[in-house]
């Protein structure tokens, strides 16, 4: 689950990791108040939006118009304002239809030094989170990684210990922190760290984190994704959720307990499984197709979640015809028939459906399906299966 | 040999995977002795009995405070201590709901249980870093989380799997995906190969058990001929597990990699395969795995063919 940089500031500063002042604002009003309750002369006025690349990002049909704008009095701030809410924000990471910019973030400036990088992620390769900081902060770190990797420092941390002093030590001396500033990475480093453990992220970002004209360590920027798996036990973070962030369709179906990505193609795909819903995808391009969606209706599929599967499949405008592949191991062939039934029953096909089954009792579901006066045309294997819809959707 | 068997009235019939029996697949086999952690609750239940009924031995569960009672037929214990005492089980499923997984494996760990499979989907990602070193350090072996089990055909099933569909034989089949997995069983089944044993590590970005690791123990199985590996996008297990072969195997290998054709940034049901970065895609994998000398199936059809393929390379 990701949040706002807003947000994640939030966490921060309860946290103990120093952030400057800030202020949401949905409307220019509100940002102008904001800025004289901030008092100081320079703001900053920053979309909020949950992509990266903002500073770099403009609005779709205002170039000139920046994602973050560095303002010098009251009436700067109110343009800023007007140029960014309601409008689309197009950056790196959001794809060429953009991102509206429903909120802003009016935040207070500081006297800049120097800008660095830090981030903390799981490292799957030594199984531990790693702190990975840069000196080459405010810049796309992936293009650092790619062009100079020796510019990115990395220590693992055990998450029931955190990062320990020495680990800090060897970080400032390989990104020329010394005196004050090394004091106040001493307490924002493990700081951060903890956050990362605290809060069961998967990711912390920070880019820039600056080390201002009197020695204070602070972040600038704030990216927070949080493991979904463990917001069972961080209920309040809940709260923070932005569903008009995320593509209305992938909620629908995560409130069913599905598994659901929208693409671009125009062959819908309801497999049971993430990698053969992968493969399926995969095989449909293959033989000349292209799917509309990632859907893994999972192990315990049940009627109900196969039925919203499929109003979630056909709702899509795009989509042509349906693939039903499905393995049965934990979810039955029998299960997934009976759905298939019901979801005909209740939703209606209006495309062409090829059905695939194999697995656990698979001759008692491609027996009920035969019985049925459900329109499918079946499948013997996965090849069959991709060639079959993907000249059903000529 | 098998045929040769039954030419002989006087030899007893020999159901055909008795011949591969004996410790002659990794990690398990039909001598093992399995229980199943949170057997009472409903998808415990349904695959104990699936277990059972396909040969395992399952001996026991457990389900804190339903000790006593039985499933079935299979006792129910409150502790993996008190069922290994009183069962002698070497080897555990767990499918205990995510918030309680990292703890139960702790437990089957304490307990001196080898084999651990944790079935369970959606546990937190820092439960299984408290975890992992753990395991390491102990010895035991971890399959999962978020996976399907394993199953050496004809010996012994411990997991999900729709146990019809293997045949004793001669691939080993590992693969970080469950459904994707039987697919490819389904292939070798097919074409008369076989599977010495299947496993299936998982779909999260931290499991107990690499490619790397099985790849080992399949090179010193008398009874794996061939291996397919089963991976997919994000991560860099399949890269390694590709330096790995090329240095220390010398059995023929096959390969198949999930997500060819998924977007960057967008995760595909699995915790572990995003595209992040511009790392883990397909493209490199193949690439990897090509340049160690294996065989990379196009389509998930293919995955079968690729095995054949590999060990007509090989001169297998």
């Amino acid at each position: 689950m990701k949040i706002h940089e807003f947000q994640g500031k939030e966490l921060f500063r309860q946290a103990g990791v120093p952030v400057l002042e800030g202020i949401v604002a949905t409307t220019p009003e509100e940002a102008v108040a904001a800025y004289d309750k901030l008092g100081g002369a320079i703001a900053v006025v920053k979309s909020q939006i949950h992509a990266g690349g903002r500073g770099k990002g403009t609005i779709q049909d205002n170039p000139a118009q920046k994602g973050v704008v560095v303002c010098k009095n009251a009436d700067e701030v109110k343009a800023a304002a007007a140029g960014l809410l309601g409008k689309t924000l197009v950056t790196i990471q959001t794809g060429p239809e953009g991102k509206t910019v429903n909120q802003i973030y009016v935040e207070a400036g500081c006297d800049i030094a120097r800008e660095l990088y830090l981030g903390i992620v799981l490292d799957r390769a030594s199984s531990k989170p790693v702190l990975m900081a840069s000196t080459e902060g405010g810049v796309e770190i992936e293009k650092v990684a790619e062009e100079t990797p020796e510019l990115i420092f990395k220590e693992h941390f055990d998450p029931a210990i955190g990062l320990e002093g020495f680990q800090v030590r060897k970080l400032c001396k390989k990104l020329g922190i010394s005196g004050a500033a090394a004091k106040a990475a001493a307490r924002f480093m493990p700081a951060i760290c903890r956050f990362f453990v605290d809060y069961d992220c998967s990711l912390t970002e920070i880019n820039p984190l600056v080390i201002t004209g009197d020695d204070q360590m602070i972040a600038l920027d704030s990216k927070v994704t949080f493991d979904s798996n463990a917001l069972f036990r961080h209920k309040n973070l809940l709260e923070l959720r932005d569903l008009s962030e995320e593509e209305p369709s992938e909620v629908r179906a995560s409130e069913s307990g599905l598994s659901y990505v929208k693409l671009d193609g125009n062959i819908g795909c309801l497999v049971n499984g993430a990698g053969l819903a992968m493969s399926t995808m995969d095989i449909i391009k293959y033989h000349g197709g292209e799917p509309a969606n990632f859907l893994d209706v999972g192990g315990g599929a049940n009627a109900t979640q196969v039925t919203e599967a499929f109003r979630i499949l056909l709702s899509d405008p795009n989509c042509k015809g349906v693939l039903v592949n499905i393995f049965g191991g934990i979810a039955r062939c029998t299960t997934i028939a009976a759905a298939l039934i019901e979801a005909s029953q209740t939703v209606g096909f209006t495309v062409p459906l090829v059905v695939r089954l194999e697995g656990t009792e698979v001759e008692e579901g491609r027996k009920m399906l035969a019985e049925s006066d459900v329109d499918i045309i079946s499948a013997t294997d996965i090849t069959d299966a991709a060639k079959k819809i993907v000249a059903a959707v000529g | 040999m098998v045929a040769n068997f039954r030419n002989h009235d006087a030899q007893r019939i020999t159901p055909h995977f008795l011949v591969y029996d004996s410790n002659m697949s990794i990690l398990v086999d039909s001598n093992t002795k399995v229980i199943c952690q949170g057997i009472t609750g409903n998808a415990g239940t349904f695959h104990s009995l699936g277990c059972k009924e396909y040969g395992t031995q399952m001996v026991g569960g457990v389900t804190p405070g339903k000790g006593g009672q039985d499933v079935e037929g299979i006792p129910v214990f409150d502790t993996v201590e008190e069922a290994v005492d009183r069962t002698g089980a070497d080897a555990t499923m767990i499918f205990v709901p995510p918030p309680f997984t990292a703890d139960a494996i702790l437990e089957a760990v304490d307990a001196g249980i080898k084999v651990i499979a944790a079935i369970t989907e959606g546990v937190p990602v820092l439960d299984m870093v408290r975890v992992y070193e753990k395991v390491r350090a102990s010895g035991s072996v971890l399959i999962g989380p978020n996976c399907p089990g394993l199953i050496t055909p004809g010996a012994c099933k411990i997991g999900i799997m729709p146990g019809y569909i293997h045949n004793p034989g001669k691939v080993g089949v590992m693969s970080r995906s469950g459904t994707l997995t039987y697919e490819a069983v389904w292939q070798t089944s097919n074409l008369g190969l076989g599977q010495s044993t299947c496993v299936g590590l998982g779909g999260d970005p931290i499991v107990g058990t690499s490619f790397i690791d099985l790849l080992a123990r399949y090179q010193e199985d008398p009874q794996t001929e061939a291996i397919l590996m089963i991976g997919e996008i994000g991560g860099s297990a399949e890269e390694e597990a590709a330096a790995f072969a090329k240095a220390n195997v010398t059995k023929p290998v096959a390969a198949f990699i999930a997500g060819r054709t998924a977007p960057p940034g967008k995760r595909m049901g699995h915790a572990g395969a995003i595209i992040s970065g511009g790392k883990g895609t397909a493209e490199e994998k193949v690439a990897a795995l090509e340049d160690a000398g294996i065989v990379v199936a196009p389509t998930p059809a293919d995955m079968g063919d690729a095995v054949v393929k590999a060990m007509a390379k090989h001169g297998a």
